[in-house]
Parts: C-alpha cells; sequence; structure tokens
C-alpha cells in the first residue's frame, strides 16, 4: 500500500489511513466542503458552496432541491464534467475505487477526483465503470445516428477487455435486466424508435452494463408519465436491492424521494440546508425551508381546495444571492441581525441528522464548516 | 328519473360550456402526392359539460389529448367534428365550432387561456404594460392612459407591484411570470378560463401560490375553468369535477370526491396508485401499470386500455365500451365497472 502510494502521489491524492480503517464500512463517495463557481462576464455565481455529504455502500442518497440550488451542478463536479465557464474552486470529492474495475473483489484506493484531471485517463476509467449516470433527457443522452446496441457496446469496450460478439451479449443481457422485452431486436433499434419509457430503460441498461458502484440519478423520471414513472421507480429500487449499488437520487418531487431514498439532503441555492435519513427529514424537518417545502406540496391525500401555506417570494437570481443564509428573505423565522448576516453552522439533531440553522445553533457565529 | 334530472337542474348552477362529440383527427400523410394515409385520433367522441363557476380537470398522460381538448373549446385548433355550446353572457348559445374568424372575434374576450410555460408564452421584446394591455388594446380600449390604470388594477389583483409595468419578462421569476400570464387571461373579465397546465413548469415552493392565487381569483371572479394537467395530486386540489382521458376518450368522469375515493375505472385506479406519495413511511411497492400508452393511430381494437388492464375479458377485447353513467354524475367507460371492486385514495 505505501510502496504503491508513493510511486503515484503525484498524480493522485490518498486521504489519510484512518478512513481505510474499517473499510465495510467506510462511505464510498465522501464529497466535502464542495465549491463550484461559475465565471461569466456578469459575475460569479456560486452555485454550490460548502456542500457535503457521504454515501455509504448499498444506500441511496436523495438530494431535493428546486431549480437553482445547485444539485445539478454538484453531479457535474462530483463526475468533473462542468461547462468551460465553471471550476471546483475548493472542496475534495472522495472515492473509493477499484484499482482494476474488472476485478470485483479487487484492491481498492481512495482517490480525490477533484485532484484528477478532467480530461484523464485515470478519470475516464472511471466515468461509466466505477460511477455511471443516468441522465435527466433520454431523447439527449442517445446519439440519433447510432443504434443503441452499438452505443452500448461502445461504452462495455471502453471499460472491459471483452470482444465485440461478447460485448453484444453483455448489452443484450443488460436490456433483459430492466425489463425490455425482445431484447436482441431492439438492441439494433435507433432511440428515436423507442418510446419514452423504453428508452429510459435503456439509458438504465447502458448505464449498469459496467456494474459502477455508484450510479448518479439525475431527474431520471422528471421527462416521463406518471405510469411509466413508478414503472421506471420500481425498476431502480429492484436493481438497486439486487446489485447493491449506492444511487445518488437527485431530484425536485418529494414524492420521489421518499419513495426511493435512505438519506435526504435538502439544498437551496448552492448549500444544503438539511441533510439526513428520510425518515427524520419527512416526519421531524428542523429547517424552516424544509417544512415550509414539505407543507406547500399539494398531496393526493390531502383535502382539496384548500389554501396551501406557501413560501413567500420567490428563489433569488443567481447573481445577487442574499448575504447570511440564503434563505432568510423567505424565511418565516428569520432573525434580524443573525439569520441576515452569517451563514448557519451545520448543528447535530441527532447522529443521523443535521441542520445549518440559526435556531439551533444560536449565537455560534462562526463561519460555514463540516459539520 | 324525470324527477331526478328536474332536481339536480334547479341545485346546479347554469351550463357554460356544453362539448358534445367533439372529435379531432390529424391525418398522417405519406409520400410524394403527400397522400392521408391514416389519421391520429387525437380526441375521438368527447363528450363533457362545464356548468358556471366550477373547475373542470383535464387529467391523463401525455398524448391523450387533454391539450388538444382546451385548444378545440378555444378554437385554437379546428375540430375536425362534433359541437361546443357556448353560453354567451347575453345569454345567447353559440356553437363555436361553427363560427369564422369574424364571428369569432367578439367571443373571444369571454374565453381566455393560460398557458403552461412562462417562458414561452411571453413575448421578450414587449414590456409587462404591452402583453397585458394587448388584449384590452385590440378590444377596443384604445387610450393609454386608461390601459395604464387597468393594467396596474390587473397587476395587483394577481399580487405584483404595478411599478413593474415597464419590465421586460426577463426581468421576473418562473412564478411572477405566470402571474403575468394569468392577469392577461383575466384583462378581459372571462367567463371561462382554460389553463393548459398552468403550475407544471413551476417550483415547488412557488406552484403553491399559484394554485392559490387561482383558487382565491376564482372566488372573487366567478370564473369557471377547465384544468387541464397531468399531477394528479394538484388536479385534487384545485378540481370540483374531473374527467380521465385516455387515448382521445374520456374513460372517467365524476366529481373529486367521487373519482378518488371510488374510482370505477381500472385506468382511474391505476393512474392514482402510481403517484409517489411524499411519505417514507408508505413505502409499499409502487404499484405500475404494464405496458405503455396505445398509439392513437393505431389504437387496439375493443377498450383501448384492456392490453395493460388486469381485469380484461373477452368482451374488453372484442367491443368498445361506452361512457355510461353508473352512479348518478359518475360516469364510466368500462365494461366490468358494475362488478370490479377498485381501491381509492
Amino acid at each position: 500500500m505505501d510502496v504503491k502510494a508513493k510511486n503515484v502521489l503525484e498524480q493522485r491524492v490518498y486521504a489519510n489511513a484512518d478512513i481505510f480503517e474499517g473499510r465495510m464500512n467506510a462511505p464510498l463517495l465522501k464529497v466535502e466542503d464542495l465549491r463550484a463557481y461559475f465565471f461569466m462576464d456578469e459575475g460569479i455565481v456560486r452555485a454550490v458552496d460548502g456542500v457535503s455529504f457521504d454515501v455509504q455502500p448499498g444506500k441511496v442518497v436523495g438530494i431535493v432541491g428546486e431549480s437553482g440550488c445547485g444539485k445539478s451542478v454538484t453531479m457535474k463536479a462530483i463526475l468533473r464534467i462542468l461547462e468551460p465557464s465553471a471550476r471546483i474552486v475548493s472542496g475534495k470529492v472522495f472515492l473509493r475505487t477499484r484499482i482494476n474495475s474488472q476485478n470485483q473483489q479487487g484492491d481498492e484506493e481512495l482517490l480525490d477526483l477533484t485532484k484528477l484531471k478532467p480530461n484523464s485517463k485515470r478519470l475516464r476509467q472511471i466515468r461509466g465503470a466505477e460511477i455511471a449516470l443516468i441522465p435527466q433527457e433520454p431523447m439527449a443522452a442517445f446519439s440519433p445516428v447510432h443504434t443503441v446496441g452499438n452505443q452500448i457496446i461502445e461504452t462495455i469496450r471502453l471499460h472491459q477487455d471483452v470482444s465485440k460478439d461478447k460485448a453484444r451479449q453483455i448489452a443484450v443481457e443488460a436490456f433483459r435486466a430492466v425489463g425490455i422485452s425482445m431484447p436482441e431486436q431492439r438492441i439494433d433499434a435507433y432511440s428515436w424508435e423507442l418510446s419514452g419509457g423504453l428508452r429510459q430503460r435503456a439509458i438504465i441498461a447502458m448505464a449498469l452494463s459496467c456494474n459502477p458502484r455508484l450510479l448518479i440519478a439525475d431527474e431520471p423520471t422528471t421527462a416521463i408519465d406518471v405510469t411509466t414513472q413508478a414503472q421506471i421507480l420500481n425498476l431502480l429500487r429492484n436493481l438497486q436491492k439486487e446489485r447493491q449499488t449506492s444511487i445518488i437520487f437527485i431530484t425536485h418531487d418529494l414524492g420521489v424521494i421518499a419513495q426511493m431514498a435512505d438519506e435526504v439532503v435538502v439544498m437551496y441555492l448552492g448549500m444544503v440546508m438539511e441533510k439526513g435519513e428520510v425518515n427524520a427529514i419527512f416526519k421531524n424537518p428542523q429547517h424552516p425551508y424544509t417544512q415550509a417545502l414539505l407543507k406547500s406540496i399539494p398531496s393526493i391525500q390531502s383535502a382539496s381546495r384548500i389554501k396551501l401555506p406557501t413560501i413567500k417570494g420567490s428563489i433569488a437570481h443567481p447573481f445577487n444571492r442574499p448575504k447570511g443564509c440564503p434563505f432568510h428573505p423567505r424565511c418565516n423565522r428569520f432573525m434580524r441581525g443573525i439569520c441576515d448576516i452569517d451563514i448557519p453552522n451545520f448543528v447535530n439533531i441527532s447522529e443521523t441528522h443535521v441542520v445549518g440553522c440559526f435556531l439551533h445553533s444560536k449565537k455560534t457565529l462562526l463561519p460555514t464548516a463540516d459539520k | 328519473m324525470e324527477e331526478v334530472k328536474a332536481n339536480s337542474v334547479v341545485q346546479s348552477p347554469p351550463l357554460l360550456l356544453e362539448v358534445s362529440k367533439l372529435k379531432k383527427y390529424f391525418p398522417v400523410y405519406k409520400g410524394l402526392m403527400r397522400k392521408v394515409i391514416n389519421y391520429v385520433r387525437a380526441v375521438d367522441d368527447v363528450s363533457f359539460n362545464v356548468r358556471h363557476g366550477e373547475t373542470l380537470g383535464l387529467v391523463g398522460e401525455s398524448g391523450c389529448g387533454k391539450t388538444t381538448v382546451s385548444r378545440c373549446i378555444l378554437r385554437a385548433l379546428p375540430a375536425t367534428d362534433g359541437e361546443i355550446l357556448f353560453h354567451a353572457d347575453n345569454g345567447s348559445t353559440i356553437d363555436l365550432i361553427k363560427l369564422n374568424r369574424r364571428q369569432l372575434q367578439p367571443l373571444r374576450p369571454q374565453m381566455q387561456m393560460i398557458f403552461q410555460d412562462p417562458y414561452g408564452s411571453l413575448n421578450p421584446r414587449m414590456t409587462i404594460f404591452d402583453i397585458v394591455g394587448e388584449p384590452l388594446y385590440v378590444h377596443g380600449m384604445r387610450k393609454r392612459a386608461e390601459r395604464e390604470d387597468k393594467v396596474a388594477d390587473l397587476l395587483k389583483l394577481v399580487g405584483m407591484r404595478p411599478e413593474y409595468m415597464q419590465r421586460y419578462p426577463h426581468a421576473f421569476s418562473g412564478g411572477q411570470r405566470q402571474r403575468i400570464g394569468i392577469a392577461r387571461a383575466l384583462a378581459l373579465h372571462p367567463r371561462l378560463v382554460v389553463a393548459d397546465e398552468p403550475v407544471s413548469a413551476l417550483d415547488v415552493s412557488v406552484q403553491a401560490q399559484v394554485l392559490n392565487l387561482l383558487l382565491e381569483l376564482q372566488e372573487k371572479l366567478k370564473l369557471t375553468y377547465v384544468f387541464v394537467a397531468h399531477d394528479l395530486s394538484v388536479v385534487k386540489h384545485i378540481c370540483d369535477r374531473v374527467c380521465v382521458m385516455y387515448v382521445g376518450k374520456i374513460v372517467e368522469m365524476a366529481s373529486t370526491a367521487d373519482l378518488f375515493n371510488y374510482p370505477l375505472h381500472p385506468y382511474t385506479a391505476a393512474l392514482m396508485k402510481s403517484v409517489p406519495i411524499p411519505d417514507p413511511l408508505c413505502r409499499n411497492e409502487i404499484q405500475e401499470l404494464p405496458g405503455e400508452v396505445a398509439s392513437p393511430v393505431n389504437p387496439p381494437k375493443g377498450c383501448y386500455f384492456h392490453p395493460r388492464c388486469k381485469f380484461a375479458v373477452d368482451v374488453c377485447r372484442n367491443s368498445p365500451p361506452f361512457l355510461r353513467e353508473i352512479v348518478p354524475n359518475h360516469f364510466v367507460s368500462c365494461h366490468l365497472a358494475e362488478e370490479l371492486q377498485l381501491e381509492g385514495i
């Protein structure tokens, strides 16, 4: 271990050995105080500003937030596929990764993804094989001029040393696993020949074809109908149970989060407001934003034609994010002189439940820190 | 039977809109000669009534024809066949389908539309004053000062500051833009407002504001809404009555409470069961509907829903069902409606 570490220390940064101890319980992905800003002519947009969370092996972490909260930028920063105008300013993204991606039981190393070059060989090995992405728009994700099968076979052959025929077999198996009927025929279809639900299944098959240990699903069901959504959610749930894949599930739909996630990260304007175990977040929310958000959604189970409790105002424009807690202008428990001055610390409500709000950390006006 | 009918007429408010046997087919062309080879039956024999002051919801998955129905009502699309009777404020009843452009013009103020996409529906080169004032100008309010007063009132009505009148749409957030769209729709005091997915493009925290605004305005201005949506939670929240559509046909129509508590069509029940509930403790298997929505070009024989229906029997595969009134004011188009015991919410 030490020898190997020395050899590659210049390109790879290993974390402290203590994270390696108790390997089975260590998180698969650890995001620490991640900041990704967009540098534009009009100014700087702090799209992700100090986000920290862990993804444990075999768990589903839901990132929930409204538009502009930075949930998709977080995903892009982890995969290092940010737009050219954006940069990771600080923070670390540790991934426990297999040194040899084809050997399931092989040695592991801890990589800081932010230290790798976005186009480096190592990172390209990780994308697709270790971390796979299910993008939001299944129509845009596939190229319309190649068959779906060829695109999946290309992915497989990039990461695994197999023949074309073998790769095709793997792809057909992947199609079968996601419940596509007649996989041998469908694999030669173009993406525009498939319906929305099938296309989303094909994307999932592609994402799972290299047995990634972490799956990032960015609004995977937003563009599809509710009956298809139910099918896709069930599919993801079953595949997750079967393969023990960790999933980062990004969505704005609280219903989907409640049904899918083990842990929830609530974001607002680039910051984590509250995070914790799913029951704690839904049953005992501590941040005024989470509380208001949960109350303001009409539920299929709630009464008709009542006045919904609302959150006043609208989401601030990213160029003029409010000082202090980003939620304070809309907060019903706003404290003048506290919330509009500083950013609150994270306070532990319980071992698995953390909230960033001055209601819980009065008088501790320190700059942001983790935990 | 006669007595029951007479009673219900006395109790309920007058009819505003009667849609009967509405059809909208889009031709499918092929070849150089653009020969019509088939039709997309987007709306196929749809009938419903809307009473004064109520909110009728049209709900269904994409491609079920709900938007096409709403566009046909406003004559944004010419209907292929059928009747749309509109009860105008002067007491006359007019079939909108038979009117030409000029005859339709004086009726336009009475029916207006709220659009889905608050980004696409406001011209970025026009100020808010121009956008909200345009319908006023078109319908005869030519004095600028007069229009300014009116636009200021309208903006106040939808909860916006009148000072914003000279700004352009890009200066506003999605929720504010949707308020501007609502102000424009209300500028001419319409009797009927057709809202096509008015909140589906909005953020969760803003969605509640707009839904509340729509409910408030309805009470204040005695509006009648035809509310098109795919989100059952939103439909349940805002509608008095709901039509569930599937592949161009209404499969079930009832009051919101009846529909959600005692659904009679297997599709309605399945639709409700597929909505993810925002409660981690109700996390049982999401009940899913197998297969996909049938194609409106080449729909299956018999009941369009039978390939996905777990209750389907021979009669469903062979003969199409018709919309029947099984319980008073609860219409369903299913052969087995009397026998099935379906679970509501």
